[in-house]
């Protein structure tokens, strides 16, 4: 089967600091992919130039046969235009740290805003569809609450029905629970994996080995701005091929 | 002291100053109007990466900024006809206070663009928004209900820089007040009118001002 996202040869610089040396990889339909490793490994740029949230400077990402972010004519490699990027973002869906919750809308509202603006849908089919997801995220009576009114997790649980909604190709989570106190990172991860269930493509940076272990089918051990290991965590977790990979087990909290 | 005080003249001249406060008004509601869309632009032109969009924004400001109105007034009234460029004194003024207006306004909203995080936009161009539709539907939004505390005073200034208009004879408030002055020799039955009428209105600004910040506040 062919993949449903293909990264080739993927290079970012920021500045004079190279953070992704060189990234092949490739994600199936339906596949669930972690990524960890430590911080500054590049796991989160990765994620970013999916959806162009970073540009970079040489390799190609394709999603569903579509080349995110950059042409090349004529053997000169372009940016595409903003209105193309802005399309092409809503390909993917993603979920961040800090939710980023708009604070003036409520949390229909919240998901409601890219239905209307983008999908063109009325207020009232906007609403229907946003009531729907909500309902499977669990918060459908706490449709009006603002996010000042939720709890960490709440939000968090808004968010990812806000970018569920737009009905993405693959979701993109960002170390979605790091910010959350422990007793809300249960409600958030639960949402995930019955995503998964779903059958909803993801790719996940996380800090969560149990949960990678549980619900990933791949591990991408980044290291130092290239994968630095990957397989089925079953495996990649019991017996670390290289290095690295053991140390950082060792230092993570999964025992 | 040897002065008695005698409001008649001054009643009888009332409509004359409410007259004038209209005019004042209606010289502070089209300045700021024009100078709140211009001031946005501005402001995000202040904010902009692109240095020949914050140059020569940051220039305008400092300019405008360090200049006192009146010398504003008296330039655009007195000196840009020499230059050719003509306006009637009221045009004139309207003009000059929108150009001052558009300064302190884009300070304000720049100050507003500056608490709002970067993760929303980050937020709204993941869902796959334009930076246009992020900056009607998100940031603009945030920022006028964070700047409406700051936004309060600066409207009251502005309208109280109307009676510098009174320099080209303009005839609103202040210009009204002075030309009863001179007319009835109740000089401080006058003024002290004249100031309560100013006193009132800004009073009406900031309280109108206040219900819609209250009204606009996100609950928690």
């Amino acid at each position: 089967m062919s993949s449903l996202l293909e990264i080739q040869g993927l290079h970012k610089r920021f500045g004079t600091t190279e953070v992704l040396k060189g990234v092949d990889c490739a994600v199936r339909q339906s596949e669930v992919v972690a990524i960890i490793g430590s911080s500054g490994s590049g796991k989160t740029t990765l994620l970013r130039c999916i959806n162009m949230l970073e540009d970079f400077q040489a390799g190609r990402i394709v999603l569903d046969g579509e080349e995110i972010g950059y042409e090349t004519r004529d053997g000169v490699r372009r940016r595409k235009s903003e209105k193309e990027i802005a399309r092409q973002r809503a390909l993917t869906g993603m979920a961040f740290q800090q939710f980023n919750l708009f604070p003036h809308l409520t949390a229909a509202e919240n998901v409601m805003l890219g239905l209307v603006k983008l999908k063109r849908m009325s207020r009232d089919e906007a609403r229907t569809l946003a009531m729907r997801w909500l309902d499977r995220v669990g918060l459908a009576e706490r449709a009006d609450h603002f996010p000042g009114q939720l709890s960490g997790g709440q939000q968090q649980r808004v968010a990812i029905a806000r970018a569920i909604a737009m009905q993405p190709k693959l979701m993109l989570f960002d170390e979605v629970t790091s910010a959350l106190d422990p007793e809300l990172v249960g409600e958030v991860l639960q949402v995930i994996k019955g995503l998964a269930a779903d059958g909803m493509t993801m790719m996940l940076v996380t800090h969560e080995m149990r949960f990678a272990h549980e619900v990933a089918g791949r591990v991408i051990f980044m290291n130092g701005g290239v994968i630095g290991e990957e397989g089925n965590p079953k495996k990649m977790f019991l017996a670390p091929q290289t290095e690295r990979l053991a140390e950082f087990l060792k230092s993570s909290s999964f025992n | 002291m040897g002065y008695t005080l005698n409001f008649d003249a001054v009643w009888r001249s009332l409509e004359l100053l409410l007259q004038g406060l209209a005019l004042s008004l209606a010289l502070a509601v089209v300045a700021i109007l024009i100078g709140a869309v211009l001031g946005l632009a501005l402001a995000f032109a202040l904010k902009s990466k692109a240095w020949w969009l914050n140059r020569p924004a940051l220039v305008y400001v400092t300019i405008v900024r360090n200049l006192p109105i009146l010398v504003l007034v008296l330039f655009s009234y007195f000196a840009l006809p020499q230059m050719g460029i003509a306006l009637g004194k009221i045009e004139s003024f309207v003009a000059t206070l929108a150009v001052y207006a558009t300064a302190y306004l884009a300070e304000v909203f720049r100050a507003g663009l500056q608490t709002i995080p970067r993760g929303l936009t980050e937020a709204g161009l993941a869902i796959g928004l334009t930076r246009g539709q992020i900056r009607r539907s998100i940031i603009i939004p945030l920022m006028l209900r964070n700047t409406l505390p700051s936004l309060s005073s600066t409207l009251i200034s502005l309208f109280k820089d109307t009676s510098l208009a009174a320099a080209i004879s303009v005839p609103e408030l202040t210009f009204e007040a002075r030309k009863i002055n001179v007319e009835t020799f109740r000089v401080i039955e006058t003024w002290i009118v004249a100031s309560l009428l100013y006193v009132a209105t800004c009073s009406v600004i900031a309280a109108l001002l206040r219900a819609l910040e209250r009204r606009l506040a996100i609950p928690r």
